[in-house]
């Protein structure tokens, strides 16, 4: 019997593959449902497996109106061959994505089957401390962000001892947290969201690592609104894993109990900062929290509390299950195994690539991603969300690493790269920043508070003005006080895509004061 | 408009509702506001105190919750919601210019404004490599058009339609 493979990831979805996977069943096809391969701009990729080998073919962009009398032939125009040699995939070293756009996301037994729990099952097998010893030798940093070192982070929860909620009497149970943030809104990221529409197992089986290594008993995972289909998948998932006791009393007939939950987010962007999102899960407005004390020691209700990114919890069953000497081989300085970067904006091939640390730029947007979406020559790239810098064309060799981005002002982020064409006025995206931070600054401190509306007042002023030097001072003085004064990341960052735009390209903030030079010298511009 | 939540009963509809979630959740206040937005499709007047009551807090402090975050609405949603990305990978490929275009043919055709309603805009739906992405209910749509917006939006109509 052959077998078809359709992706239900929420992009595939996207761009019809409903409507594809219907046509092939409507044809008598057996189907599976997936998660993305992440060759975004080839969805819907339509996969069928070899009966002799289980070798799989694919074809790219398959609309339901090409399936109304047969199947994809080999002889088809959109024919990929075998996918897994196609360019885009072959040069990628899949660790936390390896099973993503293989499997069915919400089939234990071909979780089981692709290697799944191998990680949890070792990890049983050790000492809390020799896991946190593992994780801390691969060299696992928060890929959230902030780029803390994991094992650090664990092994200080794992030292306290787990406490009541705060405000319950001294006898009610104790606990230890782990939270996935999955929160995941920076523009120009997606990896979080395919992978727990992807390989959800893949992620609870990360997070009951994190609970045997550090003596947690529950987890929380918080998942932004705006990912309907990652909810839904995550939640059907927790629940067979639940029936597979793979969470729950006694894991896989250990000594561990660990259960996990979903909170949905409710639309709050400074929500991904950690301890905003402590406050948005114990049901509070998500204002950011002074640190300390340190949400390790006093995070969730009171209690120490882990807190990591989809992608390094997910990162930590193959480290377990691959050792974690093989993982710190990859990568450069203390940017040690791979990084899921995300490839987006106007680019002409938008996606997934999990490679070593250390490739550059350049190398992932005109190598891997073929350049500009539109054709037209490329101008800028924001690296890491909207709180990252833009780098200019020129600036493309930097290698995607934690301390070569850093050396350069820039920053990974969540490891999105945004391109932009030259159609982009930098003018605009710089103002767009400050816009954004107004919208979502929680309003706890002032740098970023007021900082941001005053923020979007000086770039119009300066966009307005003929002599743009004084605005331009003012802004820089506004950025430095933002940078500076601000208590998390969403207020003390905002200044760094809008400095990046203004020294990288200045010649777009002094469009104003052309104009009204021009129109002194009646000038008509096309 | 009549606020759902007026009579004794109504109440008790709404208690029963969120009861069990404060008995069996830390925390519950925001988790209450969201049941009662699934329930009514947005939080009716009367609904913050119901659920301070029953969460043991201020109304103050429900009210702060509920006006803090941006998917709880005062006021029932439109028929059919659509969002358009406004975050930067969108913008890159036309995000801005589509906004545009949609609000220009919601002007220009009155049962398109009337089903869809002012929705506001969002800001990332994790699409961000098929962009302009739009959100039309809980249908996302990549490569988004105005055309592809208003195919979906009929969609969405006639499966309400059929659901009546």
């Amino acid at each position: 019997m052959t077998v078809w493979f359709v992706p239900r990831d929420a992009a595939a979805l996207s761009v019809g593959a409903d409507d594809v996977a219907a046509a092939l069943e409507a044809l008598g096809e057996q189907v599976v449902r997936t998660g993305s391969r992440g060759l975004l701009w080839l969805e819907p990729l339509v996969e069928r497996a070899d009966s002799r080998n289980g070798t799989r073919v694919g074809w790219g962009n398959v609309r339901a109106s090409d399936l109304s009398e047969s199947a994809p032939a080999d002889t088809a125009s959109n024919f990929l061959g075998v996918v897994e040699e196609l360019d885009y995939l072959a040069c990628q070293n899949r660790w936390i994505y390896a099973r993503v756009g293989i499997i069915d996301p919400v089939d234990p037994d071909d979780y089981l089957s692709h290697g799944g729990m191998a990680g949890l099952q070792r990890a049983l097998e050790l000492s809390p401390a020799s896991v946190i010893e593992q994780v801390t030798e691969s060299g696992l940093r928060g890929r959230g962000g902030a780029g803390f070192p994991t094992g650090i982070k664990w092994q200080t929860v794992a030292e306290q001892a787990p406490v009541p909620h705060k405000g319950d009497p001294v006898d009610a149970a104790r606990h230890k947290y782990i939270c996935v943030n999955a929160d995941e809104g920076d523009s120009g990221t997606f990896a979080d969201r395919m992978l727990m529409e992807g390989d959800p197992f893949c992620l609870l089986e990360g997070m009951a690592i994190a609970a045997h290594a550090v003596g947690a008993d529950r987890g929380m995972i918080y998942l932004r609104s705006e990912y309907p289909a990652a909810i839904a998948v995550m939640s059907e998932a927790i629940e067979k894993a639940r029936d597979r006791g793979w969470l729950g009393q006694g894991i896989l007939g250990s000594s561990c109990n660990f259960d996990v939950t979903i909170r949905v987010g409710a639309g709050s962007y400074v929500c991904g900062e950690e301890t905003a999102m402590l406050e948005s899960l114990e049901g509070r407005r998500g204002t950011v929290r002074a640190k300390p004390p340190l949400p390790a020691i006093e995070g969730l209700f009171g209690t120490p509390t882990v807190i990591n990114n989809v992608l390094t919890i997910a990162s930590v069953p193959s480290i377990l299950a691959r050792g974690a000497e093989a993982y710190a081989a990859l990568g450069q300085e203390r940017s040690r195994g791979t990084q899921v970067f995300q490839l987006a904006g106007n680019i002409a091939r938008g996606g997934i690539v999990e490679v070593a640390f250390g490739i550059s730029a350049h190398e992932l947007i005109f190598g891997l991603g073929q350049g500009t979406k539109s054709g037209r020559p490329l101008k800028a790239v924001q690296v890491g969300g909207p709180l990252g810098a833009y780098l200019p064309a020129d600036g493309l060799q930097v290698p995607m690493a934690y301390e070569a981005l850093a050396a350069q002002g820039a920053m990974l982020g969540h490891g999105g790269l945004v391109v932009f064409d030259d159609a982009v006025d930098m003018s605009e995206q710089a103002r767009f920043a400050m816009e954004f931070c107004v919208e979502e600054s929680c309003g706890k401190c002032t740098p970023c508070r007021i900082g941001a509306v005053r923020g979007v007042e000086v770039i119009d002023e300066l966009l307005a003005s003929d002599a743009p030097e004084t605005a331009e001072q003012l802004l820089r003085d506004l950025c430095d006080v933002m940078t500076q004064g601000s208590l998390c990341a969403m207020g003390g960052l905002t200044p760094q895509p809008v400095l990046s735009a203004l020294d990288q390209f200045p010649e777009d903030f002094k469009r104003a004061a052309h104009r009204n030079a021009d129109a002194v010298q009646g000038v008509v511009h096309e | 408009m009549e606020s759902p939540i007026k009579t004794t009963e109504q109440m008790a509809t709404l208690k029963g509702l969120i009861a069990p979630i404060a008995d069996r959740e830390p925390g519950p206040v925001l988790l209450c506001l969201q049941a009662a937005q699934a329930h009514y499709g947005y939080v009716p007047e009367g609904a913050v105190a119901v659920i301070a009551e029953v969460c043991n807090v201020t109304r103050a402090d429900v009210h702060g919750v509920f006006s803090y975050y941006s998917d709880l609405k005062k006021t029932p949603p439109p028929a059919i919601s659509v969002r358009l990305c406004a975050a930067e990978a969108c913008q890159a490929v036309g995000g801005r210019a589509l906004a545009a275009a949609w609000g220009e043919a919601c002007a220009a055709d009155a049962n398109l404004a009337t089903a869809t309603g002012t929705d506001e805009p969002v800001f990332c739906l994790g699409n961000c490599a098929l962009g302009p992405a739009a959100l039309v209910n809980n249908q996302l749509i990549g490569n988004a058009s105005v055309d592809t917006l208003k195919s979906a939006v009929e969609a969405a109509q006639s499966a309400a339609e059929a659901s009546l």
